[in-house]
Order: C-alpha cells, then structure tokens, then sequence
C-alpha cells in the first residue's frame, strides 16, 4: 500500500468508529432529548482542541456470544483538550455503543485517562452515561468500577474532579460522581440511584417514577448530591466552564487570576440589610455587593438554602464564600448545611482558594429530627474543615453571631485570620431573650409585672452584650468597620495573606466526622 | 427553591426569637417525633411477612418468635419483647410493609 492509502484507510477506520453505536443508535439518543457523546465533548471543549486516544480499543469478552459483537471504541471516549485554554482530561461514556454498559476495556479506557490527569496534574471530566455494568462481563465490570473508584479517591485533593450526568447512571455507577468534586445534572436527562424504581417496587411494594427517585431535581434539591442543575445540555456546558476558570489546574496552583473589576452593584451595602435583626434579607446580594462584576457563581443554590456557597473574585483572584442565608430558615446550622459548607471549605483549602465567611445566624436548627439525623456529627464537620484549613480565612460578622455558630462560623479560636464585624452585629452567647430569660430570672419572676421586667431585662441586656465590642476588647474581632469598608478590606486581607504559611501537625490523614 | 425577596415569609422561632424567613420543602416534610408505644411491634426493615406464628388472644413469654419478616434475602424473626398477651396482629403471611409499620399490638 502507498503511504496515501494507509492514510485513506486510516481516515475510512476513524470515520467508521467515530459513529460509535451507528445511525439509527443516534437517532434513538436524540429522540431521548441526548446529544452524543463526542457532540458532548466537541460543545464543551475550545474548538479543536480535542485529541482522542483508544479509538480503536475493542472489548474482549468471549461469552454470551459477545465474541460476535463489535463495540466501537467500547462504549466510551476518552482524550484531552481545553477550557478556555485550561487543559483538562475527559471521558464520556457513549450510550449509543451497548447502552454505554461497563465493561473491562471500557472501564481500562477511563482508568487509563485519570491516571493521565493525575499524572499530568490536570483538571478531570467525566460524562456519565450509561446503563450500568456489563452483565456479560461479570465480574469484570465490577472490577471496573472499583478501579475507578480508586482512582477518584487518589485524585481527590490533588486535581478537580467534575462529574456530568447526562443520562442514567445507576447502581455502583453512581460512586464514581459521588466521590468527584462537583456534579452537575440536567433536568429530565441525568438518573441517579442505588437501585431503581422496579427493585424498590418489588421489594417494597413503593411506586416511584424515575424522576421522582433520582431525577435531576432531586439530586439538586433534597440529595445533595448534585453541584449544579441546568435546564439543558448546553446551559450545563456553560456552567462546567465558568466553573474550570474559578478552580485551579492542580492543588500545587492558584486560580488563574483575572484582570481586576469593580462590582456592577451601585449603592449602599448597608441599605441591603434591614436594621431589625428579624428580618431577612438575600446575602447573595451581600456577596454580589462585594465580589467583581457582581460575578457570583454559586453552588448547590438549590440543596440547603440556610447556607450559600460559591466562588466569585476579589481584585481578579479566586475566593470562595460561605454565608449564611437568613432568607432561608433564618440562616440555621443544620444537618444539611453543614455538610455543605465542610464540603466546600475542604475543597477551596485543598485547591489554595482563600475563604470568605459572611456570618448572620441565630444557631442551630432545634428538633428532634434534626437530633436524631446526627446534627453533632454533622454539625463537627464545619468545626474540623475550618479548624483544619490553611488557605487565607476571612470572615464578616454582618448582624447575629450567637452561640455555638459564632464559634463555628469561622471564629477567630478556629484560626480566622481576620475578624471583622459590623457595628450593627450581635455577638454573644445566645439571642437577647433567651440570656436575659436566664440570667434575670428571679428579677423577672419577683416582679409585678413580669413581661414588662422581661422587656427591660432584654433590653439591658442587649444594651450591653449584643454588640460587636464585648468581643472586640477582647481581641476576638479584630476591626469594626463600616459596611462600606467591606471590599476593600477584604482586597486587603487577601493581598496582605498572599505569602500565609501555616502548618499542620505532621499526620497520615485526620479522620472527620464523615 | 424560589428566593424571591419577601414572598413567602413566615415566622420562625429559633430559643426565644422569631425571625421572618423562608421554610424549605425538607424541613416541612419533616418526620415529626413521636413517643414510641412499648406495646407496639413495628417493621424496623421494610419486608414480607412469611409466616405469623400467634394468635390474637395467645399469651406469649418474652423471647418467643411471633412472626417471619423477610427482607434483603434474610428471614429474620421478630420475637415478642415482654411477656403478654397478644392483643391483635395487624399483617397476614404475604404482607408486603414499609419500615415503622405496625405489625403486633401487644399488651
């Protein structure tokens, strides 16, 4: 053969893969409202910047007549590519090759490209997209899935993991995403469970949808489990991306920096806030009021509302902000939301990204429910991710800091960096009426007229303890500012902390309350 | 969830103050807690009932085997906690329950 022929014959191998499961396999994944898996990865990364590897990978079972059978590229693709010039490694299971079942090769292909990531200490994507293990496989496939496991447990904390369920992803399938970083889903396409809705009904006699068990929304509002929902493929690509220029390449980098802008928010950060302390108010417009071009990305905005998490950039870097939200059950601590915030302190302490603490919460959400879910445990998660991350700490005391979550919203005795409170916050060890009902009980009991001595004692009492300066002559906040003085001070504290150097103890790993 | 800026606001106590704020769907479908009736036999695991092995009216001595719930492959006997009376049974054999489903009324 001529060397053009090899070239011609290497085009027409190429072409004839690249079809993955063939026409009528495509057509039936459109029909389902699904892009491809190479149209996935072509909408997601800079143009022609993919280069695939494996291409012509071949599964190699023998049984059940699978010998007869060709896979092309077994089921899934992987290669590399950028993100706005950010280089990231990729794999995406194609659904129209076998249902994008798991097999040894396929599970091999994806392996293959996190060890690349990690080794090339490079961003990893992943889209899942399959219906499950390969059962002609066995236990293969099995195998599979813990060797990915494994290496998503040995990335974590060195590269960013992302996770894109755009189609079912059920039984064990579902430990791969559940272990990554960030997982994004998309309404009325991503499936996620253990086990589906017909073993739920078998067994239990329980009539569940689908979507109803583990649809997108699920995943975004009652689970947890999902980082981002988006109303379509190409919304949740938007998402990957601006989420890939916050985040660093690596845990030995920062996040790219970008040139420095002013928040697009005009007026009085004061102004958003009520001046009673009952009221509530969207601390996302607190953080938009403060972060660049208003430019606020937030995570799981929908899971957990009583806590806000996300990224936006002060002077151009990085930072990633935990607020309370007293929109949403007044900005409580509870089981949920403390998971949600350790989570997300534990990845900006992982990824070099200073964190920003917005504070205005009135306790921990009592119940019995809330008891009996574990809040302690849950609850010491937010203690240990603070108390254990090195990364710049910051935070803004904005009104009510009481109790336990004054100590557990960054305080200066979990190791804050900087301490700064509004004039108008409230620190103490418990709201007004409930220390004044305490400590002037007999006062309050002795009287003629007891609401009125209460009134008073609240009052006396708020007087003297609710406000920033009892903490402040002590050294616990280090400045009370003006609410205007926010963004710059926060520039400050993160320009002046660039070089921060602190140590942990030398140990294996420290075991959290997970 | 809809955080629109003040529709929606209910009162919400937390020790001795109420805040205005927004309740989540979560935290409204809560379980609320109720006392557990030491006379009532309930599924720990959702399962079917193999086999019921008392009668209503039968005396039965701490210890002893009142039913089968099968569950996850495993039969497991649900034994009487106290020694009492059976007071009534509440699921046939091929029952399939929920978890906290009450199977036995004893007393």
């Amino acid at each position: 053969m001529s060397l053009k022929k090899h070239i011609l014959d290497l085009r027409k191998r190429k072409e004839q893969v690249q079809k993955g499961g063939g026409d009528r396999a495509i057509e039936k994944q459109a029909a389902m409202g699904k892009m491809t898996a190479r149209e996935r990865i072509l909408a997601l990364v800079d143009k022609d910047s993919f280069t695939e590897y494996d291409l012509f990978v071949e599964h190699t079972a023998r049984d059940f007549g699978m010998d007869k059978k060709q896979l092309h590229g077994d089921g899934v693709i992987i290669g590399t590519g950028t993100i706005y010039g950010a280089p990231i490694c990729i794999f995406a299971q194609d659904f129209t090759v076998a249902g994008g079942s798991l097999g040894l090769m396929h599970a091999r292909k994806i392996t293959k490209i996190m060890d690349h990531a990690l080794k090339m200490r490079v961003p990893l994507i992943g889209i899942n997209d399959s219906g499950g293990a390969r059962i002609q496989e066995g236990v293969n496939s099995l195998a599979g899935y813990g060797e990915i496991f494994y290496r998503n447990t040995l990335a974590s904390g060195v590269i960013p993991q992302l996770s894109v369920i755009l189609g079912p992803c059920a039984g064990g399938a579902v430990y791969s995403p559940a272990l990554t970083d960030f997982v994004f889903v998309v309404e009325n396409i991503s499936k996620m469970f253990i086990t589906g809705p017909g073993v739920i009904e078998s067994v239990l006699g329980e009539k569940i949808s689908m979507e109803d068990l583990g649809g997108a929304r699920v995943h975004a509002e009652t689970t947890g489990n999902a980082h981002f929902y988006a109303e379509s493929e190409s919304d949740c690509f938007e998402q990957i991306k601006k989420l890939i220029t916050f985040i660093p390449w690596n845990n030995s980098k920062k996040a790219k920096a970008f040139p420095p802008k002013p928040p697009k928010f005009k007026g009085k950060i004061e102004d958003i806030i009520p001046s009673d302390p009952k009221m509530p108010y969207d601390v996302r417009d607190v953080i938009k009021a403060i972060v660049d071009d208003s430019d606020f990305l937030e995570i799981q905005e929908l899971w957990a509302a009583n806590i806000v998490i996300g990224f936006g950039r002060l002077n151009g870097e990085t930072v990633g902000f935990v607020a309370n939200q007293p929109m949403v059950l007044a900005g409580v601590l509870d089981c949920d939301s403390s998971d949600k915030a350790a989570r997300f302190i534990r990845f900006c302490d992982a990824f070099n990204v200073p964190v920003i603490t917005l504070e205005d919460m009135p306790g921990y959400l009592p119940g019995a429910d809330q008891e009996h879910a574990g809040v302690i445990r849950h609850g010491a998660k937010v203690l240990y991710a603070y108390s254990e991350a090195t990364v710049p700490k910051v935070t803004v005391i904005l009104r009510k800091a009481y109790g336990g979550g004054y100590i557990a919203m960054n305080s200066r005795h979990l190791g804050a960096d900087f301490m700064f409170a509004w004039p108008t916050a409230e620190i103490a060890v418990m709201g007004p009426e409930g220390a004044a009902n305490i400590i002037f009980k007999k006062e309050i009991d002795e009287a003629e007229d007891k609401d009125a001595m209460r009134a008073l004692k609240v009052e006396e009492y708020k007087e003297k303890f609710a406000n920033p300066y009892v903490a402040a002559a002590k050294g616990y906040i280090d400045s009370v500012i003006e609410p205007n003085e926010t963004r710059s001070l926060l520039l400050h504290a993160i320009e002046v902390s660039a070089g921060k150097d602190d140590h942990r103890p030398a140990k294996k790993h420290g075991i959290p309350p997970f | 969830m809809s955080t629109k800026k003040t529709e929606g606001l209910v009162d919400f106590a937390i020790l001795s103050m109420k805040y205005k704020t927004k309740l989540t769907k979560k935290f409204e479908n809560r379980v609320k807690y109720e006392d557990p009736n030491p006379n009532h036999i309930m599924s720990y695991i959702p399962g079917t009932i193999c086999e019921v092995f008392v009668k209503e009216g039968q005396k039965v001595k701490e210890g002893e085997s009142l039913l089968i719930l099968e569950a996850m492959k495993m039969r497991n006997q649900i034994t009487m906690p106290h020694t009492g009376k059976i007071k009534s049974i509440k699921v046939t054999t091929g029952d399939r329950i929920p978890k906290n489903h009450l199977m036995v009324v004893i007393e």
